[in-house]
Formats: structure tokens, sequence, C-alpha cells
């Protein structure tokens, strides 16, 4: 047994459509933690055999906990969602890898045995919350040289990994960038995208409520000869752009999980079972590299090997960065494996909430390919640190969550 | 005042995978404190979407309509002020057209239309919901309703017509003119569901994406909302006819909106919306020109802006805090101050009485009223028991030493209170408050011969404690500002509203009612048959009648209060001889078993105490009313020289919130104006 304790299953996982933090954008006038309240209500009411009672914890992740993210959000989501007040909750930060952490929290605590069932996710309004707009950076950090200046900013941290490694190129990221607009414009038009999406009342004081339903930050038609010209925002003369960057974004995301046994009870279908996790550090100047050793660490905890892995969601906080893990594992550029749903690029990334969705599409990819038995998320994290999760497809002919699915024993 | 228009966002979202429905959001921009309202403006602005959306719906762009509020807000209604400034009947009838006219392209859409009623509906706003084809709420919603009947108007724009075909007239007329007459009742979202009004109730959390969501499940067919089957005409008539006689067993024709409400609705079981809607226009023309709808506003503004901000409080911010309360006395009102300021306040309370007898019947009094409130489900029960550990009583005067107000409920006579206050001063602080619950003495006589008679205030709070909304805070000779901002604080504290009044005898609410009574006291002394002055002021719509008046609070204690009125304002409030001879006879004014109502029927038989002026040879009913009138205008005039209040208008609120006395009356100066009875 890779992990110890009992199986653990993610039987759900949902999410708001992603809308670009602009004054203009989709949530600008939506409060963070009431995109959170619809995803959850809407996973909940998708399970109506799962009585809320039952929900053990409610782990919910921002990057920023202040404001309408503040206050422990996976209490007051539960409470403004509804859920029977005996549900506790709480609130998760590992930067970018906040749902992620979620989910592998709660995994923990029903592997071993203090709750069956679990609510994780997590919500980014970054229109709202920039990343780092409130911290107070402790002058160490600078005075003692612990990490450079311009580890702090994402895109130079994108930038310091071309230098690097010279063989991950603009080229090369442009066209990484690009087939995810493509893959994603494609996984659109055939449905893959729609069903995990959560539709939101939206208000807006100058247009009337709407109802969000598609992604905003979606660009499709984009070109390699039309990032040509794009400018280098974080460095002059870089090579990072807008374009091989994932935008600025809002939304929430949410996954109910369990432990083999209460799904089967509930007679819920797992749609990914938990194998293994792992998050190590990295240097904060070039955090992008973070998924490489937290990969290797997961599959190691698995007793597998990439080799093993059939599908791989690695969030695309910037295309250099996965290239960057792709050549780490000797994966091509355009491996078929690699985000078949296109990414972050394309779809957005809600920093703290970005893990789940991550999850929703392995979960789809995996019904849809029951012939791959092992896939992962990955993502990198601000700061210096990767996350990786290792799952097993329940609709492989080996899944050990199958052979468990019995409700008599 | 120019209008705050509500303007009508039309937005289009994709309906799953049904096609476009366009989205009207109500907003008038204003934030979640500040209601939509429907000016002429606004619904020009709406009507111009509906006919575009109509327009639409014919060439297939769009599959349905639904119209939402912005935040806790659906729509409040007309816009009042905007009505309420109307003199001339066209203008009035082209407000009643304009609704009739948005409203009916609703009611026409050749596509589904939908309310999504997620905040306050009510008048025109739950009218513009009821001519959608289908609604939803959320369980969240309080205050849904047709105020129309309360106001002075009926709901003229379809309600008359629409509510009792999707209800059935029994529940339209609860909705239209039971609720209204019933202290403005308003409607839950649950209770609208139960009704029938709406088919849906959803959870606040995600009621607009919900709502949707159920407007799909509808227009793909998948669910058909269960609706009224629909009155026999006959029978929708004869229950409009049964509520007329209540209606006017109880408010003699004194307004006209209910029975005009109660005449469409008649019309209405014909099922002849044509006719309804001329109908509905010919009557708001006639009541939005009505004095009684002039005289409803004004106190609708009274009771909702005036009373939130006293005028002649002091500054807020001089109010010292009151950390605890004392109250001297014990007694039946003692003891309901205690709950009350326990409850509210959330402060230390101590009653001191002189035994122990008396102490522990006040206690007992709080914990029993305590238990019922608990038993009732009004109260949580640890909130029960918050309150009682916080109520303590005592006979030790020094157990009043640490409050930082006291206020005296003992008897009504002035010694006896002077001393009170005298013996409290010698055991307090210079700067704690001391109040006085007189009805009708002098606050500045009690104040009198004290060391400190700036602290001295008077709180007036009217029987029953919990029930009535109103204290007259009283301000003596050598009352100061900080003393006078506390006792504002604290009846704010006390969820109650207050008026500034001078120290005059019976300061407002009394001194108009005895004033009243000691009229009809007078007339029956003059020979006026005791039927006659039963009926007299029925025109005037009272809660009450004068002897149902008079047996509630007691010919002894009313004589009482007449003789202190007297002795400080002269003869105005005349002696009765027939009233001295019915205390000292324990007669009663009215027939009632346990306790006496609005109902009770006078007992004709107490003519025999009276007519000791009857050679005066009485008046009729027409001159009793207006002997009345004449005497309110007078005592107003009074008052108003004297000072009492700042102005007529807080004369008006202290009859609203202390006696009850009707909207449509505008309090009383209004009417007394226009009846000429008065120059103000």
């Amino acid at each position: 047994m890779p992990l110890l304790g009992r199986d653990v299953v993610l039987v759900d996982a949902v999410r708001s459509p992603f809308g670009r933090a602009r004054p203009d954008g989709l949530y600008a006038h939506t409060r963070a933690d009431d995109i959170a309240v619809a995803v959850v209500r809407e996973l909940l009411r998708r399970h109506p055999s799962l009585v809320p009672d039952r929900i053990g914890d409610l782990a919910l992740a921002a990057t920023t906990q202040q404001g309408d993210q503040g206050l422990t959000l996976g209490r007051t989501v539960g409470l403004l969602a509804g859920l029977p007040r005996t549900v506790p909750g709480y609130a998760i930060d590992r930067m970018c890898a906040g749902a992620m952490t979620a989910v592998t929290n709660v995994a923990a605590q029903i592997a071993i045995g203090a709750i069956d069932a679990a609510v994780a996710g997590g919500v980014e309004h970054m229109g709202r919350h920039p990343l780092g707009a409130s911290a107070d950076i402790n002058p160490r950090f600078v005075a003692e040289r612990l990490v450079s200046t311009d580890a702090l900013v994402m895109g130079a941290t994108a930038e310091n990994l071309h230098d690097r490694y010279p063989r991950l190129t603009r080229p090369r990221a442009d066209a990484y960038a690009a087939a995810s607009q493509r893959k994603y414009a494609r996984a659109l038009a055939e449905g893959h995208i729609d069903a995990d999406l959560v539709p939101v009342g939206v208000p807006d004081p100058e247009r009337g409520w709407g109802l969000a339903t598609a992604d905003e930050p979606p660009r499709p038609g984009t070109t390699v000869a039309g990032m040509e010209g794009l400018a280098t925002p974080f460095r002059a003369g870089g090579r990072v752009t807008a374009a091989t960057s994932s935008p600025l974004t809002d939304g929430a995301t949410a996954a109910l999980l369990m432990d083999a046994a209460t799904a089967a009870d509930l007679q819920l279908e797992p749609r990914l079972r938990l194998v293994s996790y792992a998050y190590t550090g990295v240097e904060p100047e070039v955090m992008g590299v973070g998924p490489v050793p937290a990969t290797h660490r997961a599959l190691e905890l698995a007793g597998l090997t990439m080799e093993d892995i059939g599908l791989i969601e690695i969030n695309e906080a910037f295309a250099v960065q996965v290239l960057a893990f792709l050549d780490a594992f000797e994966i091509a550029d355009d491996d078929p494996r690699v985000n078949p749903y296109g990414g972050a690029i394309a779809v957005g990334h809600p920093l703290a909430a970005s893990g789940v969705r991550l999850m929703s599409q392995l979960a789809r990819q995996f019904a849809t390919h029951p012939e791959v038995r092992y896939g992962i998320t990955t993502m990198c994290v601000g700061l210096g640190q990767g996350g990786t999760v290792v799952w097993e497809n329940p609709h492989h002919a080996s899944s050990h969550s199958t052979d468990r699915r019995s409700t008599d024993d | 005042m120019t209008e705050r228009i509500t303007h009508a966002l039309v937005r289009d979202v994709q309906l799953e995978d049904l096609g476009v429905l366009a989205l009207i959001t109500l907003d008038n921009g204003a934030g979640p404190r500040k209601p939509n309202t429907l000016g002429p403006q606004g619904l020009d602005e709406l009507r111009a979407a509906l006919t575009v959306l109509t327009q639409r719906a014919r060439d297939g762009e769009i599959v349905a309509v639904a119209v939402t509020g912005k935040q806790f807000h659906f729509a409040a209604g007309a816009d009042l002020h905007g009505a309420a400034g109307v003199t001339d009947r066209a203008s009035a009838r082209a407000i009643a057209e304009a609704g009739h006219e948005t409203f009916a392209r609703l009611l026409d859409m050749p596509v589904p239309t939908f309310a999504f009623i997620g905040g306050v509906a009510l008048g025109g706003g739950l009218e513009l919901a009821l001519s959608c084809h289908y609604r939803t709420t959320s369980a969240a919603v309080r205050g849904i309703g047709l105020p129309e009947v309360f106001l002075g108007l009926v709901p003229g724009w379809g309600g008359t017509f629409l509510l009792p075909q999707l209800i059935g007239m029994e529940r339209a007329l609860r909705v239209i003119v039971e609720n209204p007459l019933r202290q403005n009742t308003q409607l839950t979202g649950p209770d609208a569901e139960r009704l029938g009004i709406v088919d849906a109730v959803l959870e606040p959390a995600d009621f607009l994406s919900e709502s949707l969501r159920w407007a799909a499940q509808v227009i793909r067919g998948d669910l058909v909302p269960e609706r009224y089957p629909g009155d026999e005409p006959e029978s929708a008539r004869a229950l409009v006819s049964s509520a007329r006689i209540e209606v006017e067993a109880r408010l003699h024709g004194a307004a006209p909106s209910p029975g005009r409400a109660l005449d469409l609705l008649s019309l209405a079981a014909d099922g002849d919306r044509h006719a309804s809607v001329e109908a509905e226009n010919e009557a708001l023309t006639d009541l939005i020109t009505s004095p009684e709808f002039e005289a409803s506003v004004y106190a609708f503004d009274l009771t909702t802006r005036r009373a939130k901000n006293p005028v002649g409080a002091p500054d807020a911010d001089l109010a010292r805090p009151v950390r605890s309360i004392g109250i001297a006395g014990a007694g039946l009102m003692a003891s309901q101050l205690a709950l009350l300021f326990a409850r509210r306040m959330q402060v230390p309370v101590v009653m001191r009485d002189l035994d122990d007898v008396r102490a522990d019947r006040g206690l007992q009094f709080v914990a029993d009223e305590v238990q019922k409130l608990v038993t009732k489900g009004r109260l949580a029960a640890a909130e029960g028991n918050r309150i009682r550990s916080l109520v303590t009583s005592t006979t030790e005067l020094a157990d009043l030493a640490g409050a930082d107000l006291v206020i005296e409920a003992v008897f009504e006579e002035l010694e006896v209170k002077r001393h009170v206050f005298a013996e409290l001063e010698t055991v307090l602080s210079p700067e704690t408050i001391l109040a006085t619950n007189t009805s009708a003495l002098s606050v500045s006589a009690m104040a009198a011969g004290l060391q400190h008679p700036e602290r001295v205030v008077g709180l007036h709070f009217f029987n029953p404690v919990a029930q009535m909304p109103l204290v007259e805070v009283v301000r003596a000779d050598r009352t100061d500002d900080s003393a006078y901002a506390t006792a504002f604080a604290v009846a704010a504290a006390c969820r109650k509203s207050a008026v500034a009044v001078a120290d005059a005898p019976g300061f407002v609410v009394n001194r108009l009612l005895v004033r009243l009574l000691a009229e009809v006291l007078g007339s029956l002394e003059d020979g006026t048959e005791v039927t006659t002055a039963d009926r007299a002021l029925w025109p005037l719509g009272l809660p009450m009648g004068p002897f149902q008046l008079l047996q509630l609070v007691g010919p002894a204690v009313a004589g009482h209060v007449l003789d202190t009125l007297r002795e400080n304002l002269g003869s105005r409030y005349p002696t009765s001889p027939g009233l001295q001879a019915m205390i000292a006879d324990g007669a009663r004014f009215v027939e009632f078993e346990s306790r006496p109502t609005a109902a009770s029927p006078v007992d004709i038989s107490i003519a025999r105490y009276f007519g000791s002026r009857s050679e005066r040879g009485g008046q009729d009913e027409a001159g009793l009313l207006r002997r009345v009138r004449d005497a309110l205008a007078e005592e107003v005039d009074h008052m108003l020289a004297d000072g009492v209040v700042a102005e007529a208008a807080d004369i008006d609120l202290a009859m609203l919130l202390g006696a009850g006395w009707p909207f449509h009356l505008g309090g009383i100066t209004p009417y007394l104006r226009r009846t000429a009875a008065s120059s103000t």
C-alpha cells in the first residue's frame, strides 16, 4: 500500500466558470465567498444520497485570506451555503496549491478514519485580491538575501527559468500556449468543459443580474504568429508574455471526497482514487520547477514511474514552467497525455482554486480513457514549492477501488 | 422631490440549451438599503424595455422574460411621494394607467414571463410580479404584500383582478384587505408560497441561478406549477359581501380605501380583465387625489422617518452610558419596564419596593412574562434565562446606588414622587440620571428641591409597555442636554420611537385623549343620548370608541387624570359628575366578561349617571363630532402656542404611535385642517 489507512476517493469536483480579474470581468461585482457558496451547494445538490450531516469537514483555500476571503472560509461558506451547523470547516493556504492541499488534507483525515466524507476546494477573486497586494513582506528576505526580490514576482520567476534552462525558448513557450488555447477550444466544443461548471448568478450595478455559464479568459483562435509581437512585461527583452502566462482570474472550485466504503454505501461512483501525494520545496526564484521534485516524490511513494502515468494535468501558471517539467521527464511538448483539455493559460488560474480544476478534468478524462490506470495532477507554487497527487482511474479494469465495491460486507 | 428612478436593466442570459432568457433587473442604484420604487420615469423605462422584448419574443430571439430586483429588494411599490404630490385627477389617472400599460406587456408577452422575488415585493412591486406568468421567491424574503389599503389606496395596478384569480377570493381578501387593516401585516416568502402567490420558494444562497433553473424546467414542461382552480363567481361575491360586513363593523366607513378594494374584488369575480382595469383606474384616480391618501403618506413618513430621528433630541454623543438601571417601585408598570430594559438593553436591572411581598411579586411578574415568551417561541430559552438573571428586586434603597439611571414608577402623586427622588438622591452619584414615568404630573415640580435637578428627565412609556411603540421624552425646566440625550438613547435602545415634549400637563397623548373623553362626557352631561355619543366619532375610525377607552383605562384612573389636567389646564377639562358617580358605584361603561376590548358594547344604562347640565340639550352625532374636532383643534393650538412640541408633526406622530390613531387622519392635524376645525 503506497499510503496507509483507508481508501480515499474523489466522488465529484465542480467549479464556477472562471472570470477575468478585471473591473469589467464576470465577477467584478460578486463576492468571493458567494462564488464559493454557489459551487459548494451545486456539488452537494448533485449528490442527494449524501446527507449533508455526514460531511466531516469543509476545507477551503484562498491565498489572500482577507475581506470576502477572510474569517475562516471553510466555516463561513459552510454557514452561508446552508450546511448543517454541525459540519465544521477551516481555511487553507498554500498559495497556488491551496485547493490541492485542501483535498490532500481532508483525504488524510478520511484515510485515518477521523471523518468519512469531506468537501475541499478553493476560491480566489484576484480582481479583489491581487496576489501579495496586502502582504507585509519581512525585510529580512531581502536584507539577508534569503530570496531575490524577483522571487516574489511570479512572471520574473518564469523568466528565471528561461535563463536557467536555455533549451526553454520563447518559440517553444509560444507554441505550447497556442496549443493550450486550441485544446481548450476543442474540449469545450466536445462538451468536456461545461459538465463541471456551476452557473453562478452575478450582480452588476450597471448591467443588472447575469448568469455566469462559461469561462471568460480563453482566447480562441490564438496563433503563434499573433503572439510574436507581444511585450514581455516582466523583463525588458524577456521571453514571457501575456499569451504564455495564465491570466489573472476569479473563480472557485470544490470537490467531494470520501472513503471508498462510504461512497459504496451511498452508491456514489468514485471518479478518482487517491494513490499518493507529495509537496516539496524548491528555490523560490525558480518556483516553476516545483512539480518536478514533487512528482518524483509522489511517484516514489506510489511505487510508480512516469511510465505508468497515462494522463497528466499540470497547472499552466506559465508555459515555460510546464516545459521545464516536460523536459525533466523527457516528455514531448505536444504529448497527448498532457492537459488534453488545455490548461490555465487558456482557462485561467484563480490561484488557490486551481488544484481542484485539475482533478475535475482528470476525472473526466479517466472516464473516457478506461485503459489509463494512473494519472497525476501537479502544480507549481509561489515562493518555491511543488505539489503532485497521483490518482488511480476507478474505471480501469484492475482498479483498486472497483475491487472493494461491495455494500453488504 | 425628484424621482429616484428604478432602472430596468436588461441582460441576455443563456438558459441551459433552451435559448436566451431576457433578464430584467430592477435597480435604483441606491444600494441595498433603499428600496426600488416605481415612479413615472421608472415605469416608462420598464415599459420601453418590455416593448423591445415583446418584439424580440415575436422574432423568436428570446424564449422567456424574467424580472428580478437588486439584492434584498424586488420593488417596494409605487413612488408614494410622487403620487402624494398629485392633486389633479388627470395626473392621478396617468399614474394608474402607466402601471396597467406597463404590466400588461408582461401579461401579454408572447413568451413565458417570470418574476424572481429575491427581496421586498410590496404593492405595485408585487403587482408587477403578479403580472408575470410564474413566480419564485426566496425563503429569506420578509415583506411581501399589498399594503395599499393601509395607505389609503387600492392595489390598482392589476392586484385586485389578478390576485383572486391566482389564489382564490378568500385568500385574496386576506392579503388585500385584512392584512393591511391588521397593523399592515406582511408575508414571508414561505407564507406567499402557502397562499399560492408564488409557485416556488427557493433558498436564498443561490436564489437567482436556481430560479433560472426552475424557469428552464417550466419552459421545458418538466414542471407544471399547481394553480388554484378558480372560484364560482357567486361564491366569490358572497365572500366579498361577508368581508364587507366585517370591515364596516370595524371602520364604519371612516376610510374609503377598504370599501373601494372590496368593490373591485367583487367586480373581479366577473373575470372581465378590461372592466377591472377600468375600475382600478377610476378607483386609483379617486383615491390618489383623496385627503385620506395624502394624510396616510404623511403619517407613513412620520412613523418611518421622523420617529427614527426625533426632532428636539440633543446630539446623541452627549448621552451617558447606561450600564445598569434601577427602578423605584416593583408594581405592574415597574415590572414591565424591568422586563423591557433587561430584554432590549441587556443591562442589569434592580427593582426596589418597600416590602418583600411587593419586591417578590415584581420579580415573579418578570419571570412569568419571560416564561410566556419562551413558551410561545418568541424568546429562546437561553435568552429567557439571561433576562431573568439580569433582573433582581430589593427592599434596600442602597441597592440602587450603582445604577447609571433610576426611573421611578411609583404611585401617580406628586408628593410621593418628590419623596422618592429626594430619598434616591441620598444614595446616588450626582451623575446618575433620574427619570420619571409619570403620565401627567410636572417633572419640573418633581425635580424642584433636588441638589441635582439637571439630571431629571421624563420617560413616559405607555401601557402595555411591550406593545406600545411610543415614549414621550420630557424635558423639565432644568434638565441638561446630557441627561436629555441619555433619555433618548434609552428609548432607542428599547426600540421605541421617541417624541420630545416639554414638561406640560399630560404631555401630548394623554392631553388629547383626555380632552376627547372630557368632551364626550361633557356631552353626556349636556343630555346627549349614550348611543348617539357612542356613534358620533365613528367617522374618525379611531381604534377604540370613547367608552371602551374609558373602561380600558379604568374610570377611576381616567377621573384622576382628568382632575390633574383640570388643576393645570383649567376648565377645558371640566368635572363630570356622572363619571364621579360611576366611580363611586364601581359602574362600567361597556359590557365585557374578562377585560374590555374595542368591540365591547356600550352599556346604555349609564345614561342614568349623566345629564347634570341637560338643560343644554346635548348634541346630535354630527354636533358631537364637530364639538370633539373643535376641542382637539383648540387643544392642539394651545400645545403649539405653549411649545409642548417643536411642530404639529410631533403631535401627529405621538397620536399615531401612542394612541394608535389612524393613518387616514394623518394622526390628527391633517384631519383637523381639512375639516376646518383648526387653523394650524
